[in-house]
């Protein structure tokens, strides 16, 4: 299935969640040899329910959940970009949510995919979105009581931290 | 001039100063520092949480006293094979009513159930979540039921 | 209780002989603790096997630090594991001996300028005795190091340091 009939799809279902689609390819022309990637928006309080239909859903079967990564946009929003593919039908898709920095909540979809579990708790560990519904939410990469998050493009590194001197 | 026992007991006295020698001698050269730090139990360099003093399962005892029964009695077999020949018909029937005895003691602990080892239960996880095999979707219990995982499959 | 540690004020050739005979001994058997955390640790392995093998230098490698005389700190130091080195330093030995190998744990290597989780040199945590650079250093270079640490050794002294 291509990405259109895929938002088509998800448009009648639901249609409110879904607020934008960025199907055309660089250049304006499919016959271009190289395509950029195609996304669809959706909103961060839906996104479990959206996945559940991408997973569940005979024509689609997204049961493969290839990657779930946290982006900082620079201009005040942030947001979390999964990349999906089906093993059966094989295609993909990837779906991006965005949230303010002001209330960077997402709702989780580790109960979908398993392996969300880990990605998510990287999200909020390097990005501070926090990610509604999750199992275990707390840091896995840094101690537990650094400060910050630093993959925030306005992030500055502390200085000591038990004693040690952090910066160069 | 020596009897036989005086020359186990030179023998004991040399092992004795030997293993004596090396520990006064590294206790004269070591150095001894101590602090609280490097008296803390070692946990791979973690924090060491709780007693190291846990409960044991009680087979282990079982097992180690039921061993120790029976080895002393194989240690009274030695000395009473090298010299039953002597003894005749005699010295057999008396290991035989020894072993006999002990032989009943063997089977009481058999059948008791002291002889089997006890393993814990394994708990097989419970999965929630439906996976898509082949083209199908199977809840976990169905996977784990399933024999042939392969069927189906064009 | 180490009854000839550091009680003497001044030397004289029975002590210097016996420091002779000690450092020789400490030095020809330098057990290690294995403490590959990255890539250099794949060299520490290299060094180790058969093709270089520190094992004639008497260096035997051991999993606790209760039983070793020196540390390998191999590969990239990060802050949530500095907190580790530094207790398992503590527990270990007298004479106890540090090798830093490689540049992450020399001076944080690669990540000095943007590593927000790197400890920039295992130096900030532990007093180390021998640095090895290199990215990865070869085995030849940890050989090197070894022979280096035991220089250092063959100068210890029962006597008292004046200072």
């Amino acid at each position: 299935m291509t990405a259109q009939e895929i938002f088509d799809i998800l448009k009648i279902r639901f249609g409110d969640a879904l607020i934008e689609e960025k199907l055309s390819a660089a250049g304006g022309s499919a016959s271009v040899g190289y395509a950029m990637q195609v996304w669809i928006n959706i909103a961060p309080d839906k996104a479990k329910e959206i996945s559940f239909f991408l997973r569940d859903d005979s024509a689609m079967q997204f049961d493969y959940l290839s990657c779930l990564s946290g982006v900082d946009y620079n201009n005040g929003t942030l947001g979390i970009v999964y990349h999906l593919s089906s093993m059966v039908h094989k295609h993909k898709i990837v779906l991006k949510t965005f949230c303010t920095k002001e209330n960077p909540h997402v709702q989780s979809v580790s109960d979908v995919w398993g392996t969300a579990n880990w990605h998510e708790r990287e999200v909020f560990d390097l990005f501070g979105i926090v990610i509604d519904g999750h199992p275990d939410l707390r840091r896995i990469l840094l101690p537990d009581d650094w400060e910050g998050n630093p993959l925030r493009k306005d992030y500055k590194v502390q200085e000591f931290y038990h004693g040690m001197k952090v910066p160069y | 001039m020596l009897t036989e026992f005086g020359k186990v007991f030179i023998f004991l006295l040399i092992g004795a100063i030997f293993v004596a020698l090396g520990l006064i001698g590294a206790w004269i050269f070591r150095p001894h520092r101590p602090y609280p730090e490097k008296n803390a139990t070692y946990e791979c360099g973690e924090e060491p949480v709780g007693s190291a003093w846990i409960r044991l399962n009680v087979r282990f005892y079982v097992t180690a006293l039921v061993f120790l029964i029976f080895d002393v009695e194989v240690a009274f077999l030695f000395p009473w094979a090298l010299i039953y020949r002597q003894f005749g018909l005699f010295g057999f029937l008396e290991m035989a009513i020894f072993l006999f005895i002990l032989f009943v003691g063997y089977a009481y602990a058999w059948v008791k159930g002291d002889l089997s080892w006890d393993k814990p239960k394994p708990q097989i996880p419970a999965i929630n979540r439906t996976i898509v095999i082949a083209g199908r979707m199977k809840s976990a219990s169905e996977i784990l039921d399933d024999n042939d995982i392969n069927e189906g499959v064009e | 209780m180490g009854l000839l540690d550091q009680r003497f004020e001044n030397g004289n050739v029975f002590i210097t002989s016996l420091d002779d005979l000690l450092n020789w001994a400490r030095l020809s058997s330098l057990w290690q603790m294995q403490f590959g955390l990255a890539c250099c640790a794949i060299e520490m392995m290299a060094a180790s096997a058969s093709n270089f093998d520190i094992m004639r230098f008497g260096v035997i490698p051991r999993a606790t630090p209760r039983q070793v005389d020196v540390m390998f700190v191999a590969g990239t130091v990060t802050i949530k594991m500095a907190s580790r080195i530094k207790r398992l330093y503590d527990q270990m030995s007298e004479p106890r001996y540090i090798i830093s190998m490689g540049s992450c744990s020399n001076c944080g290597g690669p990540y000095w300028e943007h590593g927000y989780h790197v400890l920039k040199g295992v130096d900030r945590v532990i007093p180390v005795d021998v640095y090895i650079p290199g990215c990865p250093p070869r085995p030849e270079a940890l050989l090197e190091g070894i022979m280096k640490l035991q220089e250092k050794v063959r100068k210890e002294s029962m006597v008292k340091k004046r200072s």
